[in-house]
């Protein structure tokens, strides 16, 4: 049998190309048109206007920078992107502090039981991601209903409810319990393929065991950690679904601004102005941490 | 350090290992002295690397001491050990440059060593094996044979009283290895230090270490001594076949000779002390010692038996001629040295095996 002839390999390579075209591409070019356009009340709610381009929103964006020390100036974007940008960045810190000994665990344990555990640790991707926060909308509510305040008045531990939900807090565990998967599973990929004899070589070379965990364990698991953070981090900028539903109106990121602008307040051109900024800002941590991964051949 | 002391330097006093109900070390009893290279030589499975791991502390003892220098190491932990392994396959550190590797050992010294000393250490090392002008790179830039010699100048920076070697050169090619194993042996000499490796190849052993301890499936120590005791004078069946190639025999004694079934005349045995008459024995016999004639031989007092050239193994330097000799049940191997002989080595040849029944050792395990 004869290997793929030169027109079956192009038809494999072409396929990727294709994709990325079709769903990244042409509605990101979309996106950009949108954003250049004037909002308009008429389906849809945007047109070109005829001179060209009308970069009113971007002019607004940049408006807010150049604002910055005024006290009474508007800043809702700025303060939206930087609650996004703070909440991602913790869930990517704490997803990586409680990820890692995860991973580790499974990678360390015997085959038999390192299937199972990595088995629990997709299963919650059987249930509906939505479904998921709903839940925890359940467990977390402020009211005597919620699971968590029934089980602690019942216990007689508190007399009141807790305010639970509809907070920052819950917005932040929410993140970390639907995020942590992403990280344990590149985290689990790397830790896996560790060699140990390299530990027992570090060991028998007279590392303590955490020394031998810093020089040797951290650094040949750089690759997942990279891995792991931008998995968590990028989608975790853009999130809109946790913030609304566990937040409440309580806690304003980037991706409800967008969502906000492209629903109620019908302005097209300013959620896709700032859908744009986003991703270009985005692309600085991409390259960043490919970067410093590409260091580490293993 | 007394002589006494040094003869003593390492005493393994009837270790056990058990995993579970496998006993994969059994009661082993060892002595190593000072700057010793000690060789552990057993088929895969009978215990050797894991007597090596209970040495460097990787494992722990089911029963058993191990003492260095009169101090029991059972409380001491592996990364406090004066033991440094190098491994089979070096594990050298992959984010890390050759330097870093052999620096390794040094950065984890408490209380610290200074930078200068630490780099002057590696540099000597480096120095040791030739490797200065490689200091720099990665180990994945490097041939088997370099890393293999970055593993071990690793394993010397700390100045181990004792250095582990777990199967040194098995990694190399064929080629590469007969001239590594004197490069090795030169380079632990030159270090100062007992040096404990284990193999599975019983030529490495034989040419690298000064003893041999054979160990046999199930964790057992068959037989210790220098090399040419070994070969010369193994303790048992095992020993005979595992270290070298052996004719072997199986009869009863009866007087000095030993009766075979099969064979019509009984075998003459080496002079020394015999089991009673009666007993159980093999008589051993290296193929080298099997002389191959086309002749029936006349007029001297060796043993001798007629047969005819069943297979013929050509080795170059010599052919291993295997001889189906009337009567018995197996064939008996002959080393016929190149222009060793006087007729054709074809099979059906008839030919006669002669030898002097001092070559032979009788075994009674």
């Amino acid at each position: 049998m004869s290997g793929p002839s030169e027109r079956q390999r192009w038809w494999v390579g072409a396929l990727p190309w294709a994709w990325v075209l079709a769903f990244f591409v042409l509605p990101f070019a979309l996106i950009l048109g949108v954003s250049v356009s004037t909002p308009e009340l008429a389906v849809p709610p945007y047109a070109m206007p005829a001179g060209g381009i009308d970069p009113a929103s971007f002019a607004r964006l940049g408006g807010e920078l150049k604002t910055l020390g005024d006290e009474g100036a508007d800043h809702q974007y700025l303060s939206a992107w930087i609650a996004a940008l703070a909440l991602a960045a913790f869930t990517t810190v704490v997803c990586l502090l409680v990820g890692y000994p995860f991973a580790y665990h499974i990678a360390r344990s015997q085959p038999g039981t390192r299937e199972t555990l990595l088995m629990l640790v997709m299963l919650p991707f059987w249930t509906a991601f939505l479904l998921r926060v709903f839940a925890w909308q359940g467990l977390l509510d402020s009211s005597e209903v919620g699971v968590i305040n029934q089980f602690l008045l019942g216990l007689g531990l508190i007399a009141q409810p807790l305010p639970l939900l509809y907070n920052t807090g819950a917005v932040a565990l929410g993140m970390v319990y639907s995020y942590l998967p992403f990280m344990v599973l590149p985290l689990y990929a790397h830790l896996v393929k560790l060699d140990g004899r390299l530990l027992e070589a570090a060991r028998d070379l007279g590392a303590t065991p955490w020394r031998a965990f810093v020089q040797v364990t951290l650094p040949l698991s750089a690759r997942g950690i990279v891995a792991g953070s931008m998995l968590v981090f990028i989608p975790a900028v853009g999130e809109f679904v946790i913030p609304d539903l566990l937040g409440g109106g309580n806690v304003s990121t980037i991706g409800r601004r967008i969502w906000e602008d492209f629903g109620p307040n019908q302005d097209w051109p300013m959620a896709a102005a700032v859908a744009v900024v986003m991703l270009a800002v985005l692309i600085v941590p991409i390259v960043v941490l490919n970067r410093s991964g590409g260091g580490n051949r293993v | 350090m007394s002589a006494a002391a040094d003869a003593q330097h390492l005493r393994i006093e009837s270790v056990v290992k058990r995993y579970g109900q496998t006993l994969a070390v059994d009661r082993v009893s060892l002595t190593i002295a000072r700057n010793e290279i000690f060789a552990l030589l057993g088929p895969s499975g009978c215990g050797k690397s894991t007597l090596m791991r209970m040495i460097a502390g990787m494992e722990v003892p089911s029963a058993g001491r191990i003492v260095l220098d009169g101090e029991d190491l059972a409380t001491v932990p592996a990364h406090q050990r004066p033991t440094n392994m190098m491994f089979q396959s070096y594990a050298l550190f992959p984010h890390m440059t050759v330097q870093d590797n052999v620096g390794f050992g040094l950065r984890q010294l408490r209380p610290r060593m200074d930078g200068d000393t630490i780099r002057k250490r590696v540099d000597e090392m480096l120095e040791l094996v030739q490797l200065g002008h490689l200091a720099r790179r990665k180990p994945h830039e490097l041939s088997g044979g370099q890393q293999q010699r970055v593993a071990l100048a690793r394993s010397l920076a700390r100045h181990p009283k004792v250095l582990l070697l777990d199967e040194p050169l098995s990694a190399l090619d064929k080629k590469i290895r007969s001239r590594t194993q004197l490069e090795l042996v030169n380079l632990i000499r030159r270090a100062d230090v007992t040096c404990i490796m284990v193999t599975h190849d019983q030529e490495e052993a034989m040419t690298m270490a000064d003893r041999i301890g054979l160990m046999s499936p199930g964790g057992t120590l068959q037989q210790v001594g220098e090399p040419h005791e070994v070969y010369e004078h193994p303790n048992s069946r095992y020993a005979a076949e595992f270290v070298g190639e052996t004719n072997l025999f199986e009869g009863r004694i009866e007087g000095d000779h030993l009766r075979c079934a099969g064979l019509p005349e009984p075998l003459a045995l080496p002079g020394g002390p015999l089991p009673a008459d009666g007993s159980l024995a093999w008589l051993s016999l290296r193929p080298e010692r099997v002389l191959l004639m086309h002749e029936p031989p006349v007029g001297h007092d060796d043993e001798s038996a007629a047969g005819e050239i069943a297979d013929v193994a050509y080795l170059g330097d010599r052919s291993i001629v295997h001889v189906a000799v009337r009567g018995a049940a197996r064939t008996v191997r002959a080393s016929v040295p190149r222009d060793g002989s006087r007729g054709p080595l074809l099979r059906g040849t008839p030919v006669w095996l002669t030898w002097r029944a001092a070559d032979g050792v009788v075994l009674t395990r």
